[in-house]
């Protein structure tokens, strides 16, 4: 099964919408959503049945028995994480909490101990097509576990398909790294400003690390055709693919809201999508080596 | 007086609404986006002082180490592995806790620093502008917001957060006086504003919207905070001209008296807010 | 001489298990008595680093070989810096792979991948 994973460094650029066209225009029989975070592909892939839920434990999070509490404060010395608060009573902030154990150590009289706690939760849709997704519970750290077991409960619900897309978040840290091991290809989806050049660069960086197949796809190109222009020029100089350009399209936005996919309906983003998707499959699924290129823009 | 502005969904406004406030407010940013940081962008700060942020990580005198494997035991995360007669530290696995290096009865672990990403602190035309800047391939940016937020000046500071909902948001939240929710018009905006929005009533912060991008028609968000008595503070149009100023990273008030007056209603929406609410509890 | 397999159960018919560090089993296999034991791969429960535990799993085993299909960054650094050697498996049955190192017929492991969330790759 070959897994294309959609990105963009930067937040709000159209991974969701380029991923929703893709996943209608291959009719690709596994997908997932690894913005386990705040999660948004479940809203424009409407499905026929309720999900299965799984409780997702992250890392054991340390509990204080007040009972047992001497407040030596021994606990909140040594916590590197500042998750031990003394007021009013001797507590731990579950949300800085890492679960590293420490205070389980240092304490004198055993009222530390470490308790498994629930992170979040993870859907699964099995039709004929299998669906993929997390909620991580909010302020909850081991966000890059829960992407992996999102893909893993793909990969085990998907045998026989041959295509996986996967909804990325974003950023560049712990759930971006995540997503990125085991895929075949990465498609950036870039925006023509200033942040999102900066931020695109920064997640290509990332996933250059990964050593998997990169592409690039500019989204709302119209909106700065100088922008869209230096884009062009940083994948030339570095040897990245440019798969296409998409126009900004309030169509684009009216079918988001209808919870349907561009390449649902005939409007310019829609078209402009399918070409990207062309150039995308035959790069994920040409084994030559060669690199595939669009002429200049 | 530290106001927060985050969204829950990229690319809705945060960076626009947290620069352009502190601008025509003269007050200080503070970047926290450090995975992604973009509002010295916009500023183009001067006068720039920078200064690395590192975590401590173990490293192991092997002459020392008999090879007891407590800390291989202790270690929660697997970043210590033993195979006789060397012990491995896996560093991007590490979570620095210290715990190693207290569980070692003889002092084989000591500790050292792992640079994780920079603070940088400078100026624009009034504003003070602090930075936070990831490096690539770390996991987790929360150590670098816990330096910016620990010296944050005294006066108006205005807070652009990360994305999401998850740790690094709470981190940067976390001592606001007031969040600021900012939301764009599509189904994705209004999904990510509730999760936000749960965000914010959790750590029982006063909060106000603003909606960004608007266009004719409905406004998923705009009913969100309807249905939720969440107050908007003000309405920002789809503006073609604005969003070329933004993509060019161009500062919205320094540009135009037009939207000079725009974010100065808004930030006096905002005080206003800030003023009620602080009177109904003084502790803040 | 002692040759660890990750292993999905408790059989030498059953096939090779495809990961590694979350491997629910290492098969320990004694060429010299032909005979072998089941250890539990006490990674698959881990959060994360699960790789360097199960590597340190088959360290603690004294095996001199590793029969695999694929070994992450951090793991295969364990692996070899504690001197053992690592063979890449086919999906086949363990037993199957087993016969197969001994007629030197498996090829030494090669690609060794960056790890599973978040962790190496760098």
């Amino acid at each position: 099964m070959k897994q294309l994973l959609i990105l963009s460094g930067k937040g709000g650029t159209g991974k969701t919408t380029v991923a929703g066209a893709f996943i209608r225009l291959s009719q690709a029989r596994a997908y997932a959503d690894c913005d386990v975070d705040a999660p948004n592909l479940h809203l424009v892939m409407e499905q026929d049945s309720l999900p299965r839920r799984t409780d997702y434990y992250g890392l054991p999070e340390a509990q204080i028995d007040e009972q047992l509490c001497i407040e030596c404060d021994l606990c909140r010395q040594y916590c590197r994480f500042d998750a031990i608060q003394a007021e009013p009573v001797y507590k731990v902030d579950h949300y800085a909490c890492e679960g590293c154990g420490v205070c389980e150590y240092v304490c004198p009289v055993e009222a530390v101990s470490l308790q498994p706690a629930v992170a979040g939760e993870l859907c699964l849709y099995h039709n004929d097509t299998v669906f993929s997704a997390a909620q991580l519970k909010m302020g909850s750290g081991t966000s890059g576990k829960l992407v992996t077991e999102v893909k893993k409960q793909m990969v085990a619900a998907a045998t026989g398909a041959d295509l996986a897309i996967i909804d990325g978040s974003p950023g560049i840290g712990c759930p971006v790294i995540a997503s990125l091991s085991g895929v075949d290809m990465v498609l950036i989806v870039a925006e023509p400003s200033i942040s999102g050049i900066s931020d695109m660069e920064r997640v290509i960086r990332t996933a250059r690390q990964f050593r998997t197949r990169v592409a690039v796809c500019v989204n709302k190109y119209d909106t700065s055709p100088a922008n869209s222009g230096k884009i062009a020029v940083f994948c030339e100089l570095n040897d990245l693919p440019l798969l296409g350009f998409i126009p900004y399209d309030p169509e684009a936005v009216r079918a988001v809201n209808a919870a349907r996919s561009i390449a649902d309906i005939d409007c310019p983003s829609g078209r402009a999508v399918r070409e990207v998707f062309d150039q995308t499959m035959t790069m994920l699924f040409d084994d030559s080596g060669r690199d595939i290129r669009i002429p200049g823009f | 007086m530290r106001i927060a502005v985050l969204s829950g969904k990229g690319g809705t406004g945060k960076t626009l609404v947290s620069v352009n406030l502190a601008a025509v407010a003269a007050a200080a940013y503070i970047d926290c986006d450090v995975e992604e940081p973009n509002g010295y962008l916009f500023f183009k700060p001067t006068e720039v002082a920078a200064e690395e942020v590192a975590v401590k990580i173990p490293v192991v005198d092997q002459g020392l180490c008999d090879g007891c494997r407590k800390c291989v035991d202790f270690c929660r995360f697997n970043a210590l592995a033993y195979t006789d007669p060397k012990l491995m530290v896996f560093e991007a696995v590490c979570h620095p806790c210290g715990g190693c290096m207290l569980v070692c009865p003889l002092g084989a672990v000591t500790e050292k620093d792992k640079p994780i990403g920079m603070v940088e602190r400078g100026v624009s035309d009034g504003v003070r502008v602090m930075t936070g800047i990831m490096n690539p391939g770390e996991a987790s940016g929360i150590p670098i917001i816990r330096r910016l937020l620990a010296d944050v000046p005294a006066g108006l500071t205005f807070i652009d957060c990360p994305p999401g909902s998850a740790c690094i948001v709470m981190e940067s939240v976390r001592d606001s006086d007031y969040c600021l929710l900012v939301a764009e018009p599509t189904i994705f905006g209004a999904h990510n504003l509730a999760l936000v929005h749960e965000l914010v009533q959790l750590f029982g912060k006063p909060h106000g919207a603003v909606l960004n991008k608007c266009l004719p028609g409905d406004n998923p968000s705009e009913k969100y905070c309807q249905d939720n008595g969440i107050e908007v503070l003000a309405r920002i149009d789809y503006d073609q001209e604005l969003g070329r100023l933004n993509s060019e990273a161009r500062v919205a008030v320094r540009e135009s008296a037009g939207y000079r007056a725009m974010f100065t209603s808004l930030l006096e929406a905002v005080r206003e807010e800030v003023r009620h609410e602080t009177a109904i509890d003084p502790q803040r | 001489m002692l040759i660890a397999v990750p292993a999905d159960d408790k059989s030498i018919e059953s096939k090779v298990c495809v990961s590694f560090g979350r491997a629910p089993y290492f098969l320990i296999y004694d060429t010299d008595s032909e005979s072998g034991d089941y250890v539990v791969n006490s990674a698959t429960a881990s959060q994360g680093g699960a790789g360097i535990k199960a590597a340190q799993t088959v360290v603690d085993s004294k095996a001199a070989v590793l029969l695999t299909p694929r070994c992450g960054e951090n793991a295969a650094e364990v692996i070899s810096t504690a001197g053992i050697k690592m063979f890449k498996t086919s999906p086949d049955s363990i037993w199957d792979n087993i016969k197969a190192y001994k007629e030197g017929r498996l090829s030494p492991l090669e690609d060794i991948h960056p790890g599973f969330h978040g962790q190496g790759g760098r």
